[in-house]
């Protein structure tokens, strides 16, 4: 699938209808969730190739935001009046495509074709591929800045949107993140929320062991911004979150969401391996055990819709 | 004599008055990159990024998304080298509707020295997909090129200068991007130039002219995507190439011209160039002498190629 950029003019006064298409309460979000999850192992069995732990523990938050909170229409990806979100941390591309394709932007079949020559899945998401990816990414550190472009633009023309800027911690390393996060703060952007997969873990080990980030909520404050802490598998607690996020004015928020990676499987669980590899069959059926199904049922399930 | 980078600052003020979709981002730069006049006018439709280039390229980015036409300003050292991979993985490999301004390119910059005397950007620039790299001669092709940069979709890289230069085009002349112009006929030599070497392409060929050799003047101001028909009529009549350029001999004009012309009509050439190394401080007229960017130059350039094309038995 090829899709042009929009080429036309922007009318940003179509702003009708804006809610998410679902509204999950809880108890659905955490059955989503779940969803999610056996998505994301399956589609890596089937690509062996790509990255598991990140995803698994972003399932929670993607599945509160794609089925609760964010405004789109599947159907329409560049629908004017849509919210906005980046993930600048490209390689979580299966949450990312479970997400999207759970929500309906295309069919779930096509997980089983990631990181395939003839699947318009790519490693690492490219906008021109693929419906629902505002922008390419991959390499990190970029994601915020876009997003404060994003939400700039957004206040000028007096639209309603929001603007998520989807982060991992380790990318907070890169100069650039930092740059961007001056800017939102000295431009008051509280359009802006930005939500950190704080899970301590980079490939080359724990993120503390490899540069020093703490404290980081201490650094967003002394950036001007509004920090929330939370734990980010409490959906609640995600809900809660986002909407604090809404009603602060004069800032731009960030979500400091601790996660475990590759929770809740027992052996990816805080296993920094497990950042950038896929399950081996025998992994994968046991994973696959562990969410409550099999991968004859899952693939199956995901064939076939 | 006008600068080019008043051609970009004075073609902003008038994108704003016409398309309110416009925004200009600029990296504490605004009187240098000459972005002045449309922040004087237009203040709610311009932000100051401060020292931060690789995020207002990538703000500039996030802007598009939305339906803004973003013009960023600043060096073209720090727009291009400095946010490579911000212009690579996220403005063009989305194909976003990016306008970068590279100001104070080439040698001619003068005393500030080598940091900001920007001479790799066609290199860098044109190799990334999606991307088109303009290189306007002169005041007069800087207004037309950035009016239209904002009128085609996707990433352009907009190249010119600090200093003075001659004005040799006029309201009159065409521009199209992607369209060369022939600035005078001639079948012994052709001399493709860009930027202010432009200029000394003509002075060149009026000193060629006073020793009985017909040159034609090109201007390829676009180098990506480059004029290919126009370069291979070019050659095939001529016989003989000269390009000429301030920017590294690598990688820029001269290499783009070959590229097109050793599959389809090869014929000796010559590149007009600065010789793979970094600049220096010194007055402008002085440091195009010292880094073999003159008329006189491609006179000897000129002397050269003809001496090949001889040479050559067809």
């Amino acid at each position: 699938m090829f899709l042009l950029p929009t080429e036309e003019a922007h009318t940003m006064t179509d702003t009708t209808e804006r809610k998410n298409p679902y509204r999950l309460p809880v108890d659905q979000l955490k059955a989503k969730s779940l969803e999610l999850r056996r998505d994301i192992i399956t589609m890596l069995v089937e690509a062996k190739s790509g990255h598991t732990g990140g995803p698994m523990g972003f399932a929670d938050i993607a599945a509160t935001l794609f089925f609760h909170e964010l405004v789109y229409d599947p159907k329409n990806p560049k629908w004017p009046g849509r919210d906005m979100w980046f993930y600048s941390m490209g390689h979580m591309t299966p949450i990312h495509y479970s997400a999207l394709a759970e929500a309906g932007y295309f069919p779930l079949k096509d997980l089983m074709k990631f990181r395939k020559l003839d699947g318009h899945l790519q490693g690492h998401p490219s906008s021109l591929d693929t419906p629902g990816v505002e922008v390419s990414s991959g390499s990190l550190g970029q994601g915020l800045s876009i997003a404060f472009g994003a939400a700039y633009g957004s206040r000028m023309d007096g639209h309603p949107r929001r603007v998520y800027a989807l982060l991992s911690d380790g990318e907070h390393e890169e100069g650039s993140t930092w740059e961007a996060a001056m800017a939102a703060g000295h431009y008051q952007m509280d359009n802006l929320c930005a939500i950190v997969d704080y899970n301590n873990i980079q490939i080359d080990g724990h993120v503390e062991d490899i540069m020093g980030l703490a404290p980081l909520g201490d650094k967003y404050r002394a950036f001007r911004w509004n920090v929330i802490e939370i734990d980010g598998h409490d959906i609640a607690a995600i809900l809660g979150a986002l909407d604090q996020a809404r009603r602060c004015k004069g800032r731009p928020t960030v979500v400091l969401a601790r996660t475990v990676m590759g929770h809740p499987v027992s052996f990816m669980s805080d296993q920094f391996e497990w950042h950038g590899k896929p399950p081996k069959p025998e992994e994968g059926d046991k994973a696959l055990a562990e969410l409550g199904t099999t991968y004859a049922e899952w693939s199956g399930r995901l064939l076939n819709n | 004599m006008k600068k080019t980078r008043e051609g970009f600052g004075r073609a902003l003020a008038e994108l704003g008055k016409t398309n309110p979709d416009v925004v200009v981002l600029v990296g504490d730069l605004t009187d240098s990159t000459m972005v002045s006049f449309f922040a004087k006018e237009f203040p709610d439709r311009f932000v100051e990024m401060g020292v931060a280039e690789q995020n207002m390229m990538t703000a500039a980015a996030g802007l598009s998304l939305v339906g803004k036409i973003p013009f960023l300003a600043t060096y073209g050292a720090f727009a291009t080298c400095r946010c490579a991979d911000q212009i690579r993985v996220t403005v063009c490999y989305s194909d976003l509707n990016v306008k970068i301004g590279g100001a104070h390119g080439g040698i001619s910059v003068g005393p500030d020295g080598a940091t900001h005397q920007a001479l790799e950007e066609f290199a860098m620039m044109r190799v990334l997909p999606n991307m088109k790299v303009i290189v306007p001669c002169d005041f007069e092709e800087t207004r037309k090129a950035t009016l239209a940069a904002a009128a085609v979709w996707g990433p352009v890289y907009l190249r010119f200068g600090r200093e003075d230069v001659p004005v040799v085009t006029g309201a009159a002349t065409p521009f199209e991007i992607g369209k060369g112009i022939l600035l005078r006929d001639g079948d012994d030599v052709a001399i493709v130039a860009c930027g202010v070497m432009v200029h000394e392409a003509l002075q060149a060929a009026e000193a060629l002219a006073a020793r009985d050799i017909q040159a034609r003047v090109i201007n390829i101001h676009t180098i990506k995507p480059i004029d290919r028909n126009l370069l291979i009529q070019a050659a095939e009549d001529c016989g003989a190439v000269v390009t000429a350029e301030e920017h590294q001999i690598h990688g820029g004009l001269g290499s783009a011209v070959a590229e097109v012309l050793v599959r389809h009509c090869p014929v000796p050439m010559e590149f007009v160039a600065v010789e793979d190394r970094f600049g220096q401080s010194g007055k402008p007229a002085e440091l195009m002498a010292a880094f073999g960017l003159t008329a006189d130059h491609i006179v000897t350039a000129t002397e050269k190629v003809l001496a090949r094309k001889v040479a050559r038995v067809y």
